[in-house]
Parts: C-alpha cells; sequence; structure tokens
C-alpha cells in the first residue's frame, strides 16, 4: 500500500537509473582509468606484460606450438642427445636451441617446463593466497584468541624461511607417500609445500589492511544497521583489503616459480622424466664443465626473463595503486 | 614597499588531464607586526599561497606567474641555496599537526640548537641559552629540564608551542602559520593564539595566519584576505570585512557560520557554493514511506534513559590484574533524552562523548550500568535478533564523510544495505524505489544510486550517510559530529537538512559535537562532558545565557564571540531573545 | 626495559618451543625410528627392546620432556645414515655456515644500505633508476643459477678461483676456519657473492622504500621549512628515522642468508650445515632434519632478540615508556 502512495508521487523513478546520469562505457573507464594511464606510458611495464603472456600463451599451447613431445619416448632418441644449438658446428637443424642429454629437443623442453613451472606458480600462491587472506582478515577483524593463535602461528613459521619450509614439507611427504606414487604426486607436493611456506606473507598484510578498514566508520555503520560479523568480513572488508594482497600475489608468483625452479634444481621437485625448468638446469649442470653450456643457460635464460617480467609487473603494479605516490 | 610583498601570484600544478592552476591573481601584503589572515574553504589555495611564499610547493606545483618580494629584494627566483638561507632565518613556518612537525628521534634541544646554528653565528652553548630563554617565553614551565626531552614526552597544546619556539628560534621577519590551532582543543587553541598574537606585537614579526575558521580570525588578525577557487576576492581591515562585507561570497560565507550568541531557525539559503544538487523534496510523514509501518510501541515517558553508564579501556594489558592500566573513558553518566527532542553533548577530545554515543548505538559494551531504549533494556538483551528490533529504530551518522562509506559498493546498494537485511521491502524493485526516494529528499537526486562515494564531495557523501541512516525507518538517530569535518557553507546545508528531517519525521536525536555554536543552533537541551563526567544538563539557551558548572564558565569564555559578524538575512529563531548583538 | 626484554625472552622461548615441538613429531610420526635405526633384517624381540630402551612405549608428554631435555644439551641422537651423534655432526659443520653467511651478510648490508639510501634520496636521477632497474635483475635471479654463472665466468672460463668446496682451513681449538689463509679466502667468495646477490638487492629495494615513507613525513617538511641544510635532513633526520624499520629488515634478512645457504652450499659443494641438511632430506635422516631446523630458530630467535634491544638504542619513544 505504501508502496503504490510513492508510484504515484514519483515521476517514474525506475527510469532514471537509466536516463538520469550520462555514464562512460565499462571500456572507456578502464581506459580513463589511473592505472591504465601508468601503464600505457610505461614501455618497459608494457613489454613485461607482453613477455608473461607470450609465457603463458606458450605453457597452455605447449603441445601445439612445441616441434617435439619431450614426454614421448618414441620421439627421443639418446642417439641425439647433446647436440648442440643450431648456430653452432655439428648441430642438428631440427633442433633449434640443440637436445639434453637424453636427446630430447631443448626447445620443446622448455616450452613444457616452462608449463609445469607456471602451473606450480600459480597454483601455489593461489593456495597461500585463499590461506592467507582468509586467516588474515577474520584475525584482523575477529581480534581476541583467533587473531593471536593465527598471528603467533605466522611469527612461528617466519622464523623458518619460507624455502626451507617447502624442503622440509616437501621432504616429508615425499617420505610418506608410497614410492609407486611418489613422482605421479611429485607436483601436487610441490604445490602444497611452496603454498604452504608462504601463507604468513599474506596473513600478516591483508590482516594490517583489515586492522585499518575494522576501525572506518562505514563498518561501524555495517555493525550500527545489525550485520552479523561474516557478512562484514565478506561484503566489506574483503573487498577492501584485496589490493595489497593483489600486489603481494604478483611477486609472490615471482618467488614460487624461483621456488619450484629451486626445490627442482636440488632434486626434491618433479622428477626429471617431467622436467621442470630448474630440473633441467640441474640436468645442464652437470654437463657445465664439459663445455655443453646449452643445456644450462637456455632454461635459465626462460626462468630468469618469465620471473624478471612478473617482477616488473608487481613492482609497477605496487607503485599504481599506492595512491600516495602518484 | 612592504615586509613581505606577493604580487599577482599563480601557481600551476600540471596533471595529465591539464593544467590545474591552484592559485592566481594573488596579491598580498603583510607589514611588521601586523597580522593578516587568509580564509577560505578547502580547495580555496590558501595553503599554496604558504607553499609558495617559502618555496616548498609540493611537486609538480611551480610558480608560474607573479613575484614575491622580501623588504623590497625578490626572494622567489634565488638559487636553492640562497632560499635555504632564508628559510627559518627570515621566513618561519608553522604547520597544523604539532604531533607529526617535530622529529621523534631527536630531543628538543637538538632540534633548536640545530635551527639556531645553522642560522645564526652562535657557539652551540649561546644556542643553547637562547633556547632555553624562547622555550620560556613561549611558555614551556622548567625549559631547563623540557628542552632534554623528547617530542613525544610533551602534551599536543606544549608541542605546538615547542613548534612556534622552533619557527621563531632564527629571530624571522615572517611567520606563515598554516592552521596552527585546528589540531588543538578549544582551551588550548585560545592560548596558542594569545601567544601567537603577543609573540608577533613584541618582536615586530609580520604574519600570515591561514586558516578555516572565521573565530581565529576574529580573533587575532588586523586585516583579512577571502580566497575562493584561488583568488582572493576581498581584502580589508577584519571588523569590516566581517562586519560589513562587500562581495558576495563574503556575504554567504559569513551567514554561514553558526553563531554562538543567537539561535537562528535555519541557516540562510547559502548561494554562491557547491550546489547543494538538486533542491531537496519535503516529506509529510503521514503518507510516506518513513512513516508507514512504523510498528514503534506507544510509550510515555524518555525514549532513552542511561543510568549509570560506564565504560573502561585496558590501556595496557598485563597479566596480574593490579598491573593493568585501565582508562575511564565514561564514569557515571545518566541522562534521559525524551521523543522528539535534540539532546545535545558537548565537551573536549577525550571527555568522552563519543563513547557515551558508541555504547547506546552498541558498538561498545559498558563495563557497567543500564541503557533503556524504548521499552526495553538494551544491555540485558543477548540475543541478536531480539536486539535487531531495537537496531532498526536507532541508527547512527559519523564524523568523517571520507570514511563512512564503503568504496567498493555503489550508492544504491549502501542505502539498500540496511533495508535487505532488516526486509523493510517488499522486493527489489521496491526496495529500488525507495533508496531513490530517500536519495532525493536527502538532496542528491536519483541519479547519485549508480555511482560511487569517491563521486561525491564531503558534503554529498554526508548526505547518502544520512540517506542510509533513515533506510531503516528509525526514531532515533545519533550524529556523532556529523558536520566537524565538513567545510562552514557546506555545514550549514547539512544542520539544515538535519533539521527539517527532524522536524519533518518527529526524530529524536542524540547530537554531539566540540562546537558550541553549533550545538546552540541544534540542540533542545545539552549536557556538558569532561574527563568521561557529565558536568552539567541544562536546557540549550540556559547554558549559554547562565551557565552553572564552573566548566561550562569555562568553555563558553573561550568560545569565539564573533560579535562583529554581519548579521545580515538572519532569522533569528522567535521566541528566544537575540544575545549580546 | 628489563620487562620487555623479558618479554621477548618469554616469546622466544615459546616459539623454540613450538618448533621443538614440529622437529619432534618428525621423529614420531614419519617413518619407524625402529626400522631407521636398526634395518629389515633385526628380530621381533630385538625391535621391542630397542623400542623399550629408546622409551617409544612411554607416554608422548614424556617423550616430548625427554626430547626437549636433550635438544636443550644440544643433544638429537644418531644420525640414520651415518651413525654418529648429531651435535657432533652440527658442530663440525657450524663454522663453514656461519663463516660464510657472515661474509655474505657484511656484503648484502655493506652494498645493500649504501645503495638503497642513496636511490631514496636521488629520487629520480638517471642513476637511480639505473641501480633500481638492475637491482630488480637481482631480486629476479635465483641463487643457484647465480652460483653456476659465477662459478662458469671465475673458475671455468677465466680460472681465477676454486669452483667448489672449502680449502685452505686452519684449526683454532675446535672452530676450521677458513679466514686465516689465502686459500681459504679465495674459496669463500665465489659463494659469498653468491649467497648475499639476493640479499643485497632485497635491502636496498626496502631501506629504499621506508627512506621514501619518511621522506613524506611532516617533520622533514618542517626541517625543511626551518631551512635545515640538505645534509642534515636526509642523514641526520631521515637516515635515523629510516633506521628502525631497516634494522628489522636486516635482521630477517641475515635470517635469510641461512635458509638460502642450503642452495649456495649445494651449488659450491660448500661443507657447511645446510649441505649436511639437504643429504639429510634425500635419505630421510630425521635426527639431522629436526636438529637443522632447530639449529635454524635458534639463529633466527636470537637476531630477533638483538633487533629489539637495538630499538631501544635508537627509538627513545621505546626506551622512555619502558616498552609497549
Amino acid at each position: 500500500m505504501a508502496r503504490e502512495e510513492i508510484g504515484k508521487s514519483e515521476a517514474a523513478p525506475a527510469s532514471s537509473l537509466e536516463t538520469g546520469y550520462e555514464r562512460l562505457g565499462f571500456w572507456a573507464r578502464i581506459a580513463d582509468n589511473d592505472v591504465t594511464y601508468s601503464f600505457l606510458r610505461s614501455p618497459l611495464v608494457m613489454a613485461a606484460a607482453g613477455i608473461t603472456v607470450t609465457f603463458i600463451l606458450a605453457a597452455v599451447f605447449a603441445p601445439l606450438v612445441a616441434p617435439f613431445d619431450p614426454f614421448d619416448p618414441t620421439q627421443i632418441s639418446l642417439w641425439d642427445g647433446k647436440l648442440p644449438p643450431a648456430w653452432v658446428q655439428g648441430s642438428n637443424p631440427a633442433y633449434f636451441l640443440g637436445t639434453d642429454d637424453q636427446g630430447r629437443d631443448l626447445f620443446s623442453t622448455i616450452l613444457y617446463g616452462g608449463r609445469i613451472s607456471l602451473l606450480v606458480g600459480f597454483a601455489a600462491v593461489f593456495l597461500s593466497m585463499a590461506l592467507g587472506i582468509g586467516l588474515g582478515v577474520a584475525a584482523g577483524y575477529l581480534g581476541g584468541w583467533f587473531d593471536a593463535f593465527v598471528m603467533r602461528l605466522a611469527d612461528v613459521q617466519l622464523t623458518i624461511p619460507g624455502i626451507l619450509t617447502a624442503i622440509l614439507i616437501n621432504g616429508i611427504a615425499r617420505s610418506v607417500l608410497p614410492i609407486e606414487l611418489r613422482d605421479e604426486l611429485a607436483i601436487y607436493v610441490v604445490i602444497l609445500a611452496i603454498g604452504f611456506s608462504d601463507w604468513p606473507q599474506f596473513a600478516r598484510v591483508t590482516r594490517a589492511a583489515a586492522l585499518v578498514e575494522a576501525e572506518k566508520e562505514y563498518i561501524q555503520a555495517a555493525r550500527v544497521i545489525g550485520l552479523r560479523p561474516f557478512i562484514i568480513i565478506v561484503r566489506h572488508i574483503l573487498p577492501n583489503v584485496l589490493r595489497p594482497a593483489l600486489v603481494l600475489a604478483t611477486i609472490g608468483l615471482a618467488l614460487a616459480i624461483i621456488a619450484e625452479a629451486t626445490l627442482s634444481f636440488l632434486g626434491q621437485g618433479v622428477p626429471p622424466t617431467t622436467p621442470s625448468l630448474g630440473t633441467l638446469i640441474r640436468i645442464g649442470n652437470d654437463y657445465l664443465f664439459s663445455g655443453l653450456w646449452w643445456i644450462t643457460l637456455f632454461p635459465a635464460l626462460a626462468l630468469v626473463t618469465l620471473v624478471l617480467a612478473v617482477n616488473l609487473l608487481g613492482d609497477w603494479l605496487r607503485d599504481a595503486l599506492n595512491p600516495k605516490l602518484r | 614597499m612592504s615586509l613581505l610583498d606577493i604580487k599577482n601570484l599563480q601557481v600551476d600544478f600540471p596533471t595529465r588531464r591539464g593544467v590545474f592552476t591552484a592559485v592566481r591573481e594573488v596579491t598580498l601584503s603583510v607589514e611588521p607586526g601586523e597580522i593578516l589572515g587568509c580564509v577560505g574553504e578547502s580547495g580555496a589555495g590558501k595553503s599554496t599561497i604558504g607553499n609558495a611564499v617559502i618555496g616548498l610547493l609540493e611537486p609538480p606545483g611551480r610558480m608560474a606567474e607573479g613575484e614575491i618580494d622580501l623588504r623590497g629584494e625578490r626572494i622567489d627566483n634565488l638559487p636553492y641555496e640562497a632560499v635555504r638561507r632564508i628559510r627559518g632565518r627570515k621566513i618561519g613556518m608553522i604547520f597544523q599537526d604539532p604531533l607529526t612537525s617535530l622529529n621523534p628521534l631527536q630531543t628538543i634541544e637538538r632540534q633548536l640548537v640545530e635551527t639556531i646554528t645553522t642560522h645564526l653565528p652562535m657557539s652551540e652553548a649561546e644556542a643553547r641559552q637562547k633556547s632555553i630563554d624562547l622555550l620560556d617565553r613561549v611558555g614551556i614551565p622548567d625549559p631547563e629540564i623540557r628542552i632534554q626531552q623528547y617530542p613525544h614526552q610533551f602534551s599536543g597544546g606544549m608541542r605546538q608551542r615547542v613548534v612556534i619556539a622552533l619557527a621563531l628560534c632564527a629571530d624571522p621577519e615572517v611567520i606563515i602559520a598554516d592552521e596552527p590551532t585546528t589540531a588543538l582543543d578549544v582551551s588550548i587553541q585560545a592560548q596558542i593564539l594569545d601567544l601567537v598574537r603577543e609573540l608577533c606585537r613584541e618582536r615586530q614579526v609580520g604574519m600570515i595566519i591561514i586558516t578555516h575558521d572565521m573565530g581565529v580570525i576574529a580573533d587575532i588578525t588586523d586585516r583579512v584576505a577571502v580566497m575562493y577557487r584561488g583568488k582572493v576576492v576581498e581584502t580589508g581591515p577584519t571588523a569590516k570585512i566581517l562586519g560589513d562585507p562587500d562581495h558576495p561570497y563574503t556575504k554567504s560565507l559569513i551567514s554561514a557560520v553558526p553563531r554562538p550568541d543567537v539561535r537562528l531557525k535555519r541557516f540562510p539559503l547559502v548561494e554562491y557554493i557547491e550546489s547543494a544538487g538538486d533542491a531537496r523534496k519535503a516529506l509529510d510523514i503521514s503518507t510516506h514511506w518513513l512513516g508507514q509501518a512504523r510498528d514503534f510501541s506507544k510509550m510515555d515517558g524518555p525514549l532513552i534513559r542511561l543510568k549509570d553508564l560506564n565504560m573502561r579501556f585496558v590501556t595496557k594489558n598485563a597479566i596480574l590484574p593490579k598491573n593493568r592500566v585501565y582508562l575511564d573513558a565514561v564514569k557515571d553518566v545518566s541522562f534521559d533524552i525524551e521523543q522528539g527532542e535534540v539532546f545535545g553533548l558537548v565537551g573536549e577530545s577525550g571527555s568522552g562523548k563519543s563513547t557515551v554515543a558508541r555504547m547506546i548505538a552498541g558498538l561498545y559494551k559498558p563495563t557497567g550500568g543500564a541503557i533503556h531504549f524504548a521499552g526495553g533494556e538494551l544491555t540485558a538483551i543477548a540475543s541478536e535478533r531480539e536486539k535487531d528490533i531495537y537496531r532498526r529504530q536507532m541508527q547512527m551518522i559519523f564524523q568523517d564523510p571520507y570514511s563512512s562509506l564503503n568504496p567498493r559498493m555503489r550508492v544504491l546498494d549502501i542505502v539498500a544495505e540496511p533495508i535487505r537485511f532488516h526486509g523493510l521491502a517488499e522486493d527489489k524493485a521496491h526496495t529500488e524505489e525507495i533508496v531513490l526516494d530517500l536519495l532525493e529528499h536527502v538532496g542528491l537526486g536519483a541519479a547519485a544510486a549508480i555511482k560511487y562515494p569517491h563521486e561525491f564531495s564531503g558534503g554529498q557523501r554526508q548526505r547518502i550517510s544520512i540517506a542510509r541512516a533513515l533506510a531503516t525507518r528509525p526514531r532515533f538517530l545519533i550524529c556523532d559530529e556529523p558536520t566537524s569535518a565538513l567545510d562552514v557553507s557546506i555545514q550549514a546545508q547539512i544542520l539544515n537538512l538535519l533539521k527539517d528531517l527532524q522536524e519533518e519525521l518527529g526524530l529524536t536525536m542524540l547530537f554531539i559535537s566540540h562546537d558550541l555554536p553549533v550545538i546552540r543552533q541544534m540542540c533542545d537541551r545539552v549536557g556538558v562532558m569532561r574527563n568521561g563526567m557529565l558536568c552539567e544538563i541544562a536546557e540549550t539557551e540556559d547554558l549559554f545565557e547562565n551557565p552553572q558548572h564552573p566548566y561550562s564558565q569555562h568553555l563558553l569564555e573561550l568560545m569565539p564571540r564573533l560579535e562583529v559578524l554581519s548579521q545580515e538575512g538572519l532569522e533569528v529563531e522567535a521566541d528566544h531573545p537575540t544575545g549580546a548583538a | 626495559m628489563l620487562s620487555f626484554i623479558a618479554r621477548r625472552v618469554l616469546q622466544a622461548f615459546v616459539v623454540m618451543a613450538v618448533v621443538s615441538l614440529v622437529s619432534f613429531s618428525l621423529f614420531n610420526f614419519v617413518g619407524d625410528p625402529v626400522n631407521n635405526m636398526v634395518g629389515q633384517e633385526a628380530s621381533r624381540e630385538d625391535r621391542l627392546q630397542i623400542r623399550e630402551e629408546l622409551g617409544l612405549n612411554d607416554p608422548i608428554v614424556i617423550q616430548f620432556a625427554r626430547f626437549l631435555g636433550n635438544a636443550v644439551q644440544g643433544e638429537f641422537g644418531l644420525s640414520y645414515r651415518i651413525r654418529r651423534p648429531v651435535s657432533e655432526l652440527i658442530a663440525e659443520r657450524i663454522p663453514a655456515t656461519l663463516e660464510l653467511v657472515f661474509v655474505s651478510a657484511l656484503v648484502a648490508l655493506g652494498l645493500g644500505i649504501p645503495f638503497g639510501v642513496y636511490t631514496g634520496i636521488k629520487r629520480g636521477t638517471f642513476a637511480s633508476s639505473t641501480v633500481l632497474t638492475v637491482s630488480l635483475v637481482g631480486v629476479s635471479l635465483p641463487t643457484f643459477i647465480i652460483g653456476i654463472g659465477l662459478i662458469y665466468l671465475f673458475a671455468v672460463y677465466l680460472g681465477w678461483l676454486p669452483s667448489s668446496g672449502r680449502r685452505g682451513v686452519e684449526e683454532i681449538g675446535w672452530w676450521r676456519t677458513s679466514f686465516l689463509s689465502i686459500d681459504g679466502w679465495r674459496s669463500i667468495i665465489l659463494p659469498a657473492l653468491t649467497l648475499s646477490l639476493f640479499q643485497v638487492t632485497m635491502i636496498l629495494r626496502l631501506v629504499r622504500a621506508e627512506m621514501l615513507e619518511v621522506m613524506r613525513t611532516d617533520y622533514i617538511k618542517f626541517a625543511r621549512a626551518r631551512g635545515l641544510s640538505e645534509q642534515k635532513i636526509n642523514y641526520g633526520v631521515a637516515l635515523r628515522n629510516t633506521l628502525v624499520p631497516v634494522i628489522t629488515i636486516v635482521g630477517l634478512n641475515v635470517g635469510g642468508l641461512i635458509a638460502f645457504s642450503v642452495i649456495t652450499e649445494t651449488v659450491f659443494q660448500w661443507p657447511g650445515t645446510g649441505l649436511m641438511f639437504i643429504q639429510a632430506v634425500d635419505f630421510v635422516d630425521i635426527p639431522i632434519m629436526a636438529a637443522y631446523l632447530c639449529f635454524v630458530a635458534l639463529i633466527f630467535v636470537l637476531i630477533n632478540l638483538v633487533v629489539d634491544i637495538l630499538y631501544f638504542v635508537i627509538d627513545p619513544r621505546l626506551r622512555l615508556s619502558g616498552g609497549r
């Protein structure tokens, strides 16, 4: 009944939503954004974004792009092992970047290896982000014993540097698994190990941000309305603490890729049958003194380029999202 | 030739969307021993002038036009080293916030001596003696002892005295004070202003005071320059500008200043300033949604009754209870608020007035005492569901319009959230209808609904906050310093809006402010708080005309009288006699 | 002040207790300790007897208490693989790791802090943006790749320095040092450089960020407005205020050196605790893993204590209020 009366006194309020306000389209808004502006102004950052996207595409479409399948034993022959890159004497032009000790085409193996590096990187960061943000936001808003518990846990874990934790978790998990499953599950173990080793960073950052937000008056307004803590956390606090977490996630991706490579290099990561970039470098390192420099150099270059590009993006994102620096 | 001449100053800030001119065609001058006030609202460019004079424009800002002369010699085009030698030596500067202006890791002594020896040919010992004398002069007791202390060992007011001593220590000829008392409480503000005036006369220093506060201007300046959108619209002797302004902007600005001496019906409509958006639509409670289904139980007696309310915070935790340090933010506070009444709480920072509001709103749980509201005892209810019934009848408006709205939500969702939560609308379309209607009633227009908070100014955001508070159909509204973050002209608009809504909806209100003139304009009865305790409760007019408690008398004495202000176009509340004017 | 430090020491103990609990659970939940000790061919009776001797039949709380008691004395039992007391093995290898970390820390701080301050003050100049870009490359280089690169360049290609191992070791009591001979220095240069490079760039970037933060504060603006010289503002006011957060960073990073020494020691076959740890992980040599975990945690906790005490020296707000 109240509704009808309002309907009469209002000049069709619903229509004013569409007509009353001249509004930029979605894409125009993006284009007008300060972050977009600083992106378009920096060629280095654009190049980094290009490289990262190229790596991701190459990883996703590796089976289509790669000339050989390094996991298919029928395509590998030891006779073709240790061939140098195409521009060096004694090479086979079919293998552009040469072959490794097993006779796998290095270029194809790098493509497939990058696939593993990125998969582990993204999955591990996602894991630690979900864990860290969830615990951090809840700790920051709820406070009390929950906050104390989560943060002390984070403190203790930070006492042991991330890479050590990863080695430890990884090592233990492998020893617990039955031997026949070890190689099969290795990649998941690595993801878990790296993901669990990095959550305290996310928890700390989001907790700090959540503490700042929780003090703000819009949270108090939500409490005065009567909203329950869970809704306040999800609807009000979470969207406002994602920015710092996003910056951290970019840097975290670079660190996770390095961590995976390091584990594999130490022989603790994925098995040599499905080599990641770190595994290739490890193999190459054994032949470095005998002059087979390419087995190390090319995977290393690929790894460093990828990590550098991601780091450049993270660095730029941190500055671009920080209003104080503008 | 004056002591300091600013001629035709223009300051540009190049941005990617073109050049923003913060200040243009500004011509000002200061004589020795004179205090020039520079008044204007935020964004008027008043601080930019001070920074330009001392050569500390924030990059990428730059002087595009004009010149600055000190005793006839041009100083704005000097090389960096020469400018540096002028800073502190010839021109001193005082900033707003004394808590952040001092280096926390050095003693006061080091900071003073370092500044003096940088500019004057003195030995460390001589500089130290001079520093002690100066601290004594700015009113710091036991200067020999206190000079060895660190900034954090001084209170806010004392720190501002130290800042003044630092600005004066190399005997400058000009002082620029940028909002020097804004961060301080009224009683300390009065002392600091007195000190500044004395020092200025005694040392024949020329001073520019940059402020938004008409009280400060009326209190100590000799001449005033009124700024609006980067330009000086009017300059002249203080009495002339405040009492008989020529420019329409000055007129409307002065008419928006809350009067300490009379109670107005409402503020005269302020033209010339940021438009309030669409004119707001008056509403009729008997037919409007806000009046429908008001399932409030009819009741007699006061709507709210506080009984011996206490709030004690732990400021330093310890395992043993005897080692804990407590702060009694609120001590044994009791008062009633009648239905339909506007009750004011006034006091300085730390007096506990906001804590009382937060306890009533349920943000803090009192450590003692009882809150009765609309027939229920809030402090005795444990179930969230049951609390919701009362929450719906009670809403709150906050101080800071920049943090009281979730930046990631559209205005539509912000205002609709309480409606959805309490299930006050039939469906989605109905909710939307109510929100759009509410936005029109707070003077924003329905188009605001699909924008985000950052697209609005402070005053407009405060209107959104009000719309959100109204969306639960409340009968009781808590306003915690709702206008203290706003410019005077915007404050006048918001206060008018609150007055209108209170009348139309028959709302009961708790109005909290540190600003006595605002309290006089808004409230029927007032409680004066100090250190967590209630000193006095009185009818507003009685309090202002005849305060009983010594602390109330003290506060009223410190209040700037503003008798010189022009009374043009004011409607004085009929049933009260005009005050001193 | 005393109560503040006492509280920190207490916290340190709690952290150590939790880490010990983790090490203890390693023993109990990863594999069968008896199996690890006697091998497959031992008889059932033998096993039961060993179980009894080792106290594995006691309640778990008592076992943990015994573990703690032993751990405090540095006693972690026998290595499963090498069959020697873990305490002995670690004591043998600690000097190598600590000397490596020490040299790396000097390099990291000596380069990282000055460059960080420089890029923080000279914002936007060509030199500082070059340093920053180079440092970003530094952050992106995994430690093992730096190591391989340095070995290839200085040991294989130029042949100036040894490619691996720790040579020229002299003994002072039980401490075996490589600081007393030219050979020793020659063999520590490459690993130390490898270990420090990542930290140099990390410290540099963090110091710069802190410096920029301080440069934005009101007291810097007020110091400018008083006409203090740039020299005094940069080094007297800004740098000192940067120190408090920087010390935390440095503390954490020195701890980080220990962690990354695992990788460096593997690349250079440097006979330190890190190399021992990696080999232990390969063979699931639990006593060594547990002991190493406690060792690393202990070093971290000690560094954090030192950092807390340094705060007092620098920040009068803490010193005078007796701590938060």
